[in-house]
């Protein structure tokens, strides 16, 4: 047999004897040989028989070392490993507990699908069993179960049983339970296993004061995941789980810090509770820096982002931060950064103290380091800069290699942030030229050179002298010498034309980076055709640069916040980055803050809404298929409203399209709008679909686009129309690092041929935390394409990082058109005109208008009452509604009783492409 | 969760493995070894990814204990079950080595499987594992026994069993501290801290309900309010933490520690200060370079305490360059030694009383470079131990409560010592 590790037949043999000998102590040592191969990662595979045969015995250390056998090799011999399930079975009955549960615990470890169904029974008993030992490992063996066969332990009910251990009177019990169902539930992102309710929050909280260390940090990470109702709830939480920052486990403590840090989003600033909290968060995390260094590093990189969140929490403590002499390198990393993430006015002496310190230590990565955090502190405190550059002179003064390098490329930072203000200090950095070897140094120096190229006297030999070696310098450095050049060309004209020829052929001609040649055409066209506007150009003012470095992006850094003491706060990457298969896909958000009495919505409407209307997701196109082909199709620019209108046959095609399937969706968007229609305020708009409306009428914005799927921009808007014209509310808001700038806009062929009427209006770049408000006027003579839903529309928007995708749905009274009104001839005709197909009746319940009422309110949304008879004490109203793309609606509103409070309204709609049979109405 | 636990020795061969999870094969072993174990350089991280994989490790001597995992586990917890794997390994056969690994293997799968089950760790107070994970087989149990078991183990009270008999009810605190000081070569105190813990060591019987008090000051002033006059000083204590016996919600609620201990030795509370420290050494270096072959070291040590106390083990440490090719000591108390090995002057006294101080001169002859880095100099450490407590802690009480077994607080045997030791006591010179 093939072997992974050589081991002799002759072994196997003589260990096959052993195993089937009489002496008890004999089988006991040859089992402990074979686990021994085993380990070490010998193949013993052979002799799964006599193993096995050795199961049954009253000797509890050698049944276990069967067992981890067992566990081993089950796998690979799935029809042998039935063999053992008959003793597994009379185990899981055996009088003593530690047997019981024994059995059950191995079991589950036997990932055989055969085995599973003879698996069930003892489960279902062990579950219930009366001891809590037994029960506790019963928990986990669900987990294995539906590690293996998950449909076997939906149907067989395993899971609800589980839920009810969460109710045990054992407190290890209920542990269990709770991290096996959490478990369970991140497979199934979307199953409501883990039913978190006050009730079940409560029982979790009395079980988190009894059991053991390990069971704690399974509950905490359980409630972390729970969303409380108010602020009110979100507050008896944090105040029964504080008591655990006291904790000798630090996972324990981390655990808690999570659970705090995620409610106190929750909790009003005001409230005097959330500085209490605030001031209790702080000694426990230092605390968690006296630990063993392992856990020092998990804590630091948690600090790390807490500190990000919450500066508050931790803008004392800068001393505890400081390195130590003997802290293994990575904690000395760690603790550096969050120093300069608490550097400020008040404690920059002594941060800078200790950075000059640590500048002459050994470790290479962490001297760098100390040099690049006394540039950053200098950018962050302006009383400190010229400290901080003083310093750093020093530190160039020690030759040192790689510290001189770094110290020129944070200078370069600095100059930016302090514009003439340090440049005395350009003839000291002009010394060390030669040393530097590393490309981002000599990228920073040659900017250096560029930059200030009018005040350096040999700044042309300088640039000159790199030069000599381009093809050999990497793309930053040849980059960077080419803008340095044309800089000095465009200050000192007169004797570098030489020298910016050379480079331009150079960059252009023998060059085959396309970023390098192109970016010197484009120097080299702005220099010939005009020098004044390349003068603008190139030696335009820079942004300032920003504060703070690394920061993690908000949106980040809030589903961090959430995964505190977790590897992916480790790695400070999302789950996703590193997990295979469904686990962790789910993205964690911190909740909002809600008052528990302020509600954003009025009430009436909130119970009405509450039931049936779900707020319209939106849904956000996948970048795939035929539409991104369509959408990228399209020019960006957008369409000019003079152009030619589409020809008439093809406005045609679009009714008569809709004609056919589209008035069962329209009908059918009608019939959900009925729970809206309770309160008068939406009965102007009946065609609402699915639309959150605020009590006065006016259209809540929707999120369409989230920050998490486009690159930290976020898009929420509403749609409305105003003088005849349909206006698409924009908000935009730049929730990412950089700022964004090119805004345009464009959308998909739709029902109705909306399309932008011009360009979207963002004039001025959007910075980082920046929200604009954008009012896009819409034509209707684009491209008709049917959609799904019938007010579909699928839009694209580009800025200067990437183009993003998403779909919203307009309410379709938007398109109804002020000369709606027909003449009641015509309306006569029509009606009589229209086939029965085109029918469709339904009632509006509980609204308390007058049919006067009702009409002059549907007028406001160019909803026209042609006429109005009595028949039988019922008011019969015939109105009109024409859609943007000529298509007429006729409508019969009863309203059949005024004396009683509640009017039953009916509409009648019949739907006709008048166009193709009447003139426009004048 | 963990998906597996593997040790190894230092040359890398698995002493150890286990496997919780279908997604951890066996080519996880060898990767951590390839990649972390042989890596060239040094460790720069106590997680590593490789393919997917994550490994936590720890280092106890030559041994290497990692911890595998494909999913988004708690890392905290992760490495807190590692540090716990190792005292209770500790607690059964002592000093984790090679040998005592290899020994031991068939009790280490029994341990894992116990204290680990599917990756989530479960029970780990060895006072409850070792009434049932024996070496002996547990044949001989009577049913009552083993109820006692199970329910110590998922009980509410799992550190202790009952019916514990001693005849004489005795017990030991112990007040660690250790004093951390970084000290610019000013005199300026940079930073300053005391870690401390309180040892506890009980043999009493029953199932005694405890309640500790120290000089905390939130408490003293509380109490002080009520017209008692408090005797001697308060602490104002940073923070504490607890052994998981402590009733956490009682002490966040009235800031009392009460609890019932476990039996034998625990780590009762650890705590932090960083107000009024007595720093009981005061270091006063002096090193000026002569010329570029020659450094002269003149050191100073304080005592800073009681005149009728002793200090002892007193080490100074005093670093020398790398090229030093020969040095002259002159002390005038206790030894001094140059050791080439170790880069350092190194000083000893044995005892030293309060208020005193002593001196050290050297003379460090260089050999001449050409290396153009300054030489970084390390900072002057200092290793002592004193019989008091830096941060001040006093223990005020310690009652002793068992309401069913006849004997009261007053028949308890008590004794409290106070050791201070040296944590990282440095001085920039």
């Amino acid at each position: 047999m093939v072997c992974s590790v050589s081991i002799c037949a002759g072994e196997i043999f003589e260990l096959k004897a052993e195993l089937n000998s009489d002496k008890k102590e004999k089988k006991k040592e040859a089992v402990k040989k074979v686990i021994a191969s085993m380990t070490v990662g010998k193949d013993v595979s052979a002799l799964f028989p006599d193993v096995v045969n050795c199961m049954q015995t009253d000797n509890l250390e050698l049944k276990k070392l069967v067992y981890l056998y067992l566990m081993n090799y089950a796998k690979s011999q799935p029809d042998m490993a039935i063999m053992a399930v008959n003793t597994f079975v009379k185990d899981c009955e055996d009088a003593n507990p530690l047997i019981r549960a024994l059995a059950v615990r191995t079991m589950g470890c036997i990932r055989v699908d055969k085995i599973t169904e003879y698996l069930c029974e003892p489960l279902r008993k062990c579950l219930k069993d009366e001891d809590p030992y037994v029960r506790k490992t019963a928990a986990v063996c669900v987990a294995k179960l539906h590690d293996i066969n998950a449909q076997l332990v939906e149907d067989q009910g395993f899971l609800d049983t589980l839920k009810d251990l969460i109710s045990d009177s054992n407190p290890m019990v209920v542990a269990n339970a709770v991290a096996a169902l959490s478990e369970i539930a991140e497979s199934h992102p979307n199953s409501n296993l883990l039913d978190l309710n006050p009730q079940s929050i409560n029982k979790l909280l009395t079980a988190l004061n009894e059991c053991t260390e390990w069971g704690q940090i399974f509950i905490l990470d359980c409630l972390a995941n729970y969303t409380p109702r108010d602020d009110r709830e979100s507050q008896s939480i944090c105040e029964r789980v504080t008591p655990r920052l006291s904790h000798a486990n630090s996972a324990v403590v981390l655990s808690a810090v999570k659970v705090l840090m995620k409610f106190m989003e929750m909790l009003p600033k005001d409230l005097d509770y959330y500085s209490t909290l605030l001031k209790k968060l702080a000694p426990p995390l230092v605390t968690l820096l006296s630990a063993e260094p392992e856990l020092q590093y998990v804590a630091l990189r948690n600090i790390n982002l807490i500190v990000q969140k919450r500066p508050e929490i931790l803008k004392h403590e800068m001393k505890v931060f400081f390195v130590k002499y003997n802290d293994p390198i990575y904690v000395k990393l760690e603790k550096l950064d969050i120093m300069i993430r608490l550097a400020s006015q008040a404690n920059i002496a002594q941060v800078l103290a200790e950075l000059k310190e640590y500048a002459t230590e050994v470790d290479v990565d962490f001297v760098r380091k100390a040099v690049r955090a006394i540039g950053r502190c200098a950018i962050k405190v302006e009383q400190s800069a010229e400290r901080c550059v003083s310093t750093l002179l020093d530190l160039i003064q020690t030759k040192v290699n790689y510290v001189v390098q770094e110290a020129i490329v944070v200078i370069k930072d600095i100059f930016r942030k302090y514009p003439n203000k340090y440049e005395s200090v350009i003839a000291t950095l002009c010394e060390n030229l030669d040393s530097l070897d590393e490309p981002e140094a000599r990228a920073a120096m040659i900017w250096i050179v560029g930059e200030y190229a009018e005040r350096i006297d040999n700044a042309d030999e300088l640039l000159e002298s790199f030069l000599e070696g381009f093809h050999d310098e990497s793309t930053q450095v040849q980059l960077q010498l080419l803008t340095a050049i044309v800089k000095l060309f465009l200050k000192k004209p007169t004797e570098t034309q030489e020298l910016v020829q050379q480079v331009l052929s150079l960059a252009t001609q023998d060059s085959d980076n396309p970023d390098l040649r192109d970016r010197g055409y484009i120097y080299w066209r702005l220099l010939s055709t005009d020098p004044v506007a390349a003068k603008e150009v190139v030696l335009a003012e820079k942004p300032l640069i920003s504060e703070e470095t690394d920061l993690i992006e908000p949106t980040l850094l809030e589903e961090l916040i959430c995964h505190i003491g977790t590897l992916a706060s480790v790695y400070h990457k999302p789950p996703s980055a590193f997990v295979e298969g469904s686990r962790g896909v789910m993205h964690k958000r911190l909740p909002a803050r809600t008052g528990s009495g302020e509600s954003t919505e009025s009430p009436d409407v909130g119970t009405a809404a509450g039931g049936s209307a779900p707020e319209a997701a939106p849904s956000i196109i996948p970048s795939q298929g035929d539409l991104l082909g369509d959408l990228l199709n399209l020019d960006m620019a957008p369409p000019t409203t003079s152009g030619p209108p589409p020809p008439t046959t093809g406005m045609q095609m679009g009714g008569m399209d809709l004609l056919g399937g589209g008035l069962d969706s329209l009908v059918g968007i009608s019939h959900s709008v009925d729970p809206y229609a309770a309160t008068p305020g939406q009965l102007v708009n009946p065609f609402w679909v699915k639309w959150s409306l605020r009590s006065d009428g006016v259209l809540c914005l929707q999120v369409w686009l989230p920050a998490m799927k486009a690159k930290g921009l976020e898009i929420s808007g509403t749609f409305a129309r105003r003088a005849g014209v349909i206006q698409m509310e924009l908000i935009l808001t730049n929730k990412a690092m950089s700022v964004m700038t090119d805004f345009a806009i464009q959308f998909n062929r739709n029902s109705f041929g909306l399309a932008p009427a011009g360009p979207l209006q963002v004039l001025t770049p959007l910075g980082p935390n920046q929200t604009i408000e954008v009012s896009l006027p819409l034509s209707t003579v684009g491209p008709v394409m049917k959609m799904d839903p019938l007010n579909n529309l699928q839009v694209a928007v580009k800025n200067n990082i990437d183009v993003f995708y998403f779909s919203c749905q307009y309410p379709i009274s938007m398109l109804f058109v002020e000369d709606g009104k027909m003449e009641r001839q015509v309306f006569l005709a029509t009606w009589k005109d229209i086939p029965n197909d085109n029918e469709s009746q339904f009632q509006i319940k509980d609204c308390h208008l007058n049919s006067d009422a009702a009409s002059s309110k549907l007028q406001g949304s160019n909803i026209f009452t042609i006429a109005k008879r009595t028949v039988e004490g019922q008011d019969m109203l015939y109105m009109s509604i024409k859609l943007s793309n000529g298509i007429w609606v006729l409508a019969e509103l009863r309203v059949p009783s005024r004396l009683s409070m509640c009017f039953r309204i009916m509409f009648l709609f019949i739907i006709q492409a008048f166009t193709v049979f009447f003139p426009q109405p004048r | 969760m963990i998906g597996g636990l593997f040790i190894y020795n230092h040359k890398g061969e698995v002493l150890i493995s286990r496997v919780y999870r279908d997604d951890i094969g066996r080519n996880a072993v060898d990767a951590f070894r390839v990649n972390v174990i042989h890596a060239r350089q040094q460790v720069r991280s106590p997680v590593t990814n490789i393919a997917r994989t994550s490994f936590f490790h720890v280092k106890r001597s030559n041994i290497w204990l990692a911890a595998v995992t494909k999913q988004n586990v708690n890392a905290a917890m992760v490495f807190e079950f590692l540090y716990k794997m190792c005292d209770v390994m500790t607690a059964y056969f002592g000093k984790i080595s090679e040998e005592n690994i290899k020994n031991n293997f068939v009790l280490i799968y029994e341990l894992l499987d116990e204290i680990l089950d599917f990756g989530y760790p479960q029970n780990s107070e060895t006072g409850a594992l070792k009434t049932f994970i024996t070496q002996t087989g547990i044949k001989s149990q009577s049913k009552e026994e083993q109820s006692q078991i199970t329910s110590q183990v998922t009980g509410q009270i799992g550190w202790r069993r009952e019916g514990i008999k001693y005849r004489r009810n005795e017990l030991f605190l112990d007040v660690l501290e250790s004093v951390n000081l970084l000290m610019s070569p000013q005199g300026q105190v940079l930073s300053a801290h005391v870690s401390g813990r309180v040892v506890m060591k009980s043999y009493l019987s029953g199932m005694p309900e405890c309640k500790f008090g120290m000089n905390d000051k939130i408490v003293i002033d509380k109490q002080g309010k009520g017209g008692e006059g408090a005797t001697g000083q308060s602490i104002a204590i940073d923070d504490c933490t607890f052994h998981q016996c402590v009733r956490l919600s009682k002490f966040d609620a009235e800031r009392s520690i009460s609890f019932i201990p476990p039996d034998g030795e625990c780590e009762l509370m650890r705590y932090r200060t960083t107000k009024d420290i007595i720093l009981p050494f005061r270091v006063i270096p002096l090193v000026r370079e002569v010329g570029r072959t020659k450094l002269e070291v003149k050191v100073v040590i304080k005592s800073n305490f009681k005149p009728s106390l002793l200090a002892q083990k007193i080490e100074v440490r005093i670093p020398t360059p790398l090229n030093t090719s020969g040095v002259q000591v002159i002390c005038m108390k206790g030894k001094a030694k140059y050791k080439a090995s170790e880069n350092a002057i190194v000083w000893k006294i044995k005892r030293m009383a309060g208020m005193k101080e002593s001196q050290i001169s050297a003379e460090i002859e260089l050999l001449p470079t050409n290396d153009k880095k300054k030489w970084a100099r390390p900072p002057i450490s200092m290793n002592f131990e004193v019989p008091f407590a830096p941060s001040g802690l006093k223990v005020r009480y310690l009652k002793v409560f068992e309401p069913k077994l006849n004997y009261s607080d007053h028949d308890v045997i008590k004794w409290v010592r106070y050791i201070g030791r040296s944590g990282i006591y440095e001085t920039r010179c």
